[in-house]
């Protein structure tokens, strides 16, 4: 069972197989399946921010213990153009690509721990994570 | 290139049943191919089937709400069938509104719902 993965994100086809990951490393740590759900939503958002606003950039999945707790965590990262300002971004229904707003404010809602962090012209790291009930 | 999406005309209701993880394109593909067909020939009602879906996203969750307005626009019923009770608690969560969308359990369902309709609208 391979519980760390680093999957690129070149294209749409990409955002279908880091999801599909992020689930299956879930549900193999015994994640329910509401969960499962919830972390493959999440990545789903993530990773299309990348094909839309970036073109290119990386996902990686990995499992991970604190104490007697396991989780899952998401590192989604690019090199495109940044976020100038990550309160706006992360306000419900703002959108610069006519989409519906919720991308990463509803990977947040669904996630128990997130972390963004960004650069203009140097790129957008955001980290997700989910703890077992 | 085709969605690949089978768009079926039940008793002259549009029937969809979405069976599989479409990538956005073909999503976006998917979209025309119905309008297409649902102006061009006239229907009773529209059921979108989503059973198979076991992630819906925000962007899937758009072009659903494209599809009812239109479908609302040309007058055409539409029911959206099948949430998986998964994605249904994701969509909430995340804040996701289906915009006073007409839902049922399944397609079965969502053909009744669409049928009674036409019926009460006949009296």
């Amino acid at each position: 069972m391979n519980l760390k993965q680093t999957l690129p994100i070149t294209s749409e086809y990409d955002i279908i197989t880091a999801r599909q990951a992020a689930r299956e490393i879930a549900r193999q740590i015994g994640f329910n399946t509401v969960d499962q759900v919830r972390i493959a939503t999440a990545v789903s958002e993530l990773t299309r921010n990348v094909v839309l606003y970036a073109g290119l950039g990386k996902v990686d999945i990995e499992v991970v213990t604190r104490g007697e707790r396991q989780g899952i965590e998401i590192t989604v990262s690019d090199q495109g153009p940044g976020i100038a300002d990550i309160e706006l971004a992360l306000s419900d229904g703002y959108s610069t690509s006519n989409g519906l707003g919720a991308g990463l404010s509803g990977a947040r809602r669904l996630m128990d721990t997130f972390f963004i962090e960004s650069r203009v012209g140097q790129g957008t790291i955001v980290k997700v994570g989910k703890w077992k009930n | 290139m085709s969605s690949g999406v089978p768009i079926l005309k039940v008793d002259d209701y549009w029937v969809v049943a979405v069976e599989e993880t479409l990538h956005d394109q073909s999503v976006i593909q998917f979209k025309e191919e119905l309008l297409h067909n649902i102006t061009g020939v006239a229907g009773k009602g529209l059921v979108i089937d989503i059973s198979a879906l076991e992630v819906v996203d925000s962007f899937v969750t758009r072009v659903l709400i494209e599809i009812s307005k239109l479908a609302g626009l040309l007058g055409l019923p539409f029911v959206l069938t099948g949430i998986k009770p998964a994605v249904a608690i994701t969509l909430t969560e995340m804040g996701l509104d289906l915009q006073g969308m007409a839902t049922a359990l399944n397609l079965q369902k969502g053909l009744e719902k669409l049928k009674n309709l036409a019926r009460m609208e006949q009296r």
